[in-house]
């Protein structure tokens, strides 16, 4: 497979392999801007806490729901919360759970697709089947009943990020192997008497890597948008964590009085989710432009 | 053709039958005993183990499963723990709200979502293909409860054109619920608007890929007749496919929605048996929305295939 070139010309390959990129991504200006703004928030992530004039649940009730001013550039909130520094330590708590929760359902979902793919028969129904019943229950519903089983927090939000989209990586995987494991080179591999297990993660799992970017980095924006549901709803990351969606619900009893505590962490998960998406688009027509849609 | 229907009603059978192993197995995890909650933490041992006995949860567990299920199919869901009130009549009056709800915002988006999904198409890689697939792209990732906070403080907060809360009666009529209807309304369109215009557009992409296409402006069709006849009509097959795919997503919006604007809709009721730790209420709002999802899904496939002649045929 082209995967496996020699590695004399691999050199070559790479370059033209980095033009392509480069003039790819000058015909999709909106996937630049998404990457700027993921770029951005993954900065504010790293940095954020440590630049944070305030820490994020420090009260100051003499201070409470000031306007937006040099001291608190977003104002405070109903705790004399800085909302500025709320938002910067929230930036990190989302990326850390959204990243490793869509990596969990990766590391899974591969298996789980592999494994259906590959073995086929038995496993193949069993494993199938039952990723069809967690897709036969709205997402946010199934969050939501798992959520009121293990109850809200941020390591059951966690959880439920894996479980819920285990099944749509593992249908990536599968369609992959099914479609590859008629191949030459599987067959090749197999006559050569290599393992199951080798034949999986060294022949079938590299060539389902561009599918499986694209998938991982479109649950990883929707992975933001539950996240930030779940958090509104009251079900997500508890008090007194700066998680965006939880400040959105709790500014709201002062939102006639102070909009900007509400404005921040609202305008900071749209602006998160759009750059997210015009990315995760954006790579969807890098690595697979032969597929339709966007 | 009918036995393509059939298979796919056995499929959506079994499927529903796993989903209710899952609700009630959920539901049987939650923390929290039935009897303790009902008489409360101080009542003696022998008073909980008698209504233990009467509520049948002394039985096994699978017993109590196909009783639960059977007693949910012939409509009997029993009593609401937090209230005591009868679930059943109380489910359908909140389905009803989220229909009208939904209706409202299926009614303002499709037609807007097809039409700029087709025109995207159309006039591929044009600026207006950039403007509407960009906007589309950024506002699919728009949470509602953000849209919905930016309307009310727009629209009722600022302008005071329309009320900021939508709690209506909850049986009023839809014509008095109506002003109380659009904000919320509005909301759900965004949502769907979004994600149906974006799969017409690739929708259409792919017809227009075609051979037939080509030879249709080939043999010198106009092109509106092109579009009209050709075009449109295969495109529109699997835009019907995609809103019955959003059904999922227009649920998802829905919860939350009618979190945003306090309206007594099923996914309201949903969050109000969570936080009430309401057993049987939970059990029965989500084999409902899971039995509506399934039943969209299921005809979504069959219109597809009466649509379809190639698999009504086979």
């Amino acid at each position: 497979m082209a995967s496996r070139a020699i590695p004399a010309s691999l050199g070559l390959r790479a370059s033209r392999g980095w033009r392509v990129l480069y003039h790819r991504l000058r015909r999709a200006p909106a996937s630049l801007v998404g990457g700027s703004i993921v770029l951005f928030f993954l900065l504010t992530a790293l940095f954020g806490p440590y630049l944070a004039p305030y820490g994020p649940t420090d009260q100051n009730l003499a201070a409470m729901l000031q306007p937006p001013s040099l001291g608190h550039w977003f104002g405070t909130d109903l705790f004399g919360r800085d909302v500025f520094s709320r938002v910067l330590v929230g930036s990190r708590d989302i990326f850390v759970l959204c990243g490793s929760g869509t990596l969990g359902a990766v590391a899974v979902g591969v298996f789980v697709g592999l494994a259906a793919g590959y073995q086929g028969g038995l496993w193949d129904e069993g494993l199938m089947r039952l990723m069809d019943v967690l897709l036969a229950i709205p997402a946010l519903l199934l969050a939501m009943l798992l959520l009121a089983v293990v109850g809200p927090s941020y390591g059951n939000v966690l959880l439920v990020i894996v479980v819920l989209y285990i099944p749509m990586v593992s249908r990536v995987v599968r369609s992959v192997v099914l479609e590859l494991k008629t191949k030459d080179f599987v067959e090749a591999a197999r006559l050569r008497g290599e393992s199951s297990l080798y034949i999986m993660f060294a022949e079938l799992l590299p060539n389902a890597l561009p599918p499986l970017v694209v998938e991982a980095a479109a649950r990883f924006s929707y992975s933001i948008f539950l996240v930030a549901s779940l958090g509104f709803l009251g079900l997500g990351v508890q008090p007194p964590s700066p998680d965006w969606g939880l400040m959105v619900a709790e500014a709201r009893d002062s939102y006639a009085l102070a909009p900007w505590v509400l404005a921040a962490p609202a305008a900071a998960i749209s602006l998160l989710v759009v750059g997210v998406s015009l990315f995760s688009d954006g790579l969807r027509r890098l690595l697979r432009p032969g597929v339709a849609g966007g | 053709m009918l036995s393509y229907v059939a298979r796919r009603l056995l499929f959506v059978l079994l499927t529903l039958l796993l989903s209710s192993l899952v609700i009630f197995g959920v539901t049987q995890l939650l923390p929290g005993d039935v009897a303790t909650m009902i008489l409360g933490r101080f009542a003696t041992p022998e008073a909980l183990a008698r209504l233990r006995g009467e509520l049948g949860l002394d039985r096994p567990l699978y017993v109590q499963y196909w009783d639960w299920l059977w007693r949910f199919v012939k409509g009997d869901w029993g009593t609401s723990l937090a209230t005591g009130t009868a679930i059943q009549p109380w489910v359908m009056e909140r389905l009803r709200n989220s229909a009208m709800l939904a209706g409202v915002g299926l009614v303002m988006s499709v037609p807007l979502a097809v039409v700029l999904g087709v025109v995207a198409a159309m006039k591929r890689d044009s600026w207006l293909d950039h403007v509407i697939s960009v906007f589309s792209l950024a506002l699919v990732g728009l949470p509602e409860f953000v849209t919905g906070l930016v309307f009310i403080g727009v629209l009722a907060l600022g302008l005071k054109w329309l009320p900021a809360s939508s709690a209506i009666e909850p049986d009023a009529g839809f014509f008095d619920a109506l002003p109380k209807l659009i904000l919320p309304g509005l909301t759900i369109t965004l949502v769907m608007l979004a994600y149906v215009a974006r799969m017409t557009r690739s929708g259409t992409i792919e017809v227009l890929k075609t051979d037939y296409i080509r030879t249709a402006y080939l043999k010198g069709l106009p092109a509106h007749e092109v579009i009209l006849n050709h075009v449109l009509r295969n495109a529109l097959l699997p835009t019907v496919t995609i809103i019955a795919i959003s059904i999922g997503w227009l649920i998802g919006g829905l919860i939350v929605t009618e979190s945003v604007f306090g309206y007594p809709g099923l996914g309201r009721l949903l969050l109000y048996s969570i936080q009430h730790r309401d057993l049987p209420l939970l059990q029965a709002v989500s084999m409902l929305v899971v039995a509506i999802y399934s039943l969209a899904n299921l005809l979504a496939d069959v219109v597809y295939a009466y649509l379809n002649p190639r698999i009504r045929l086979s």
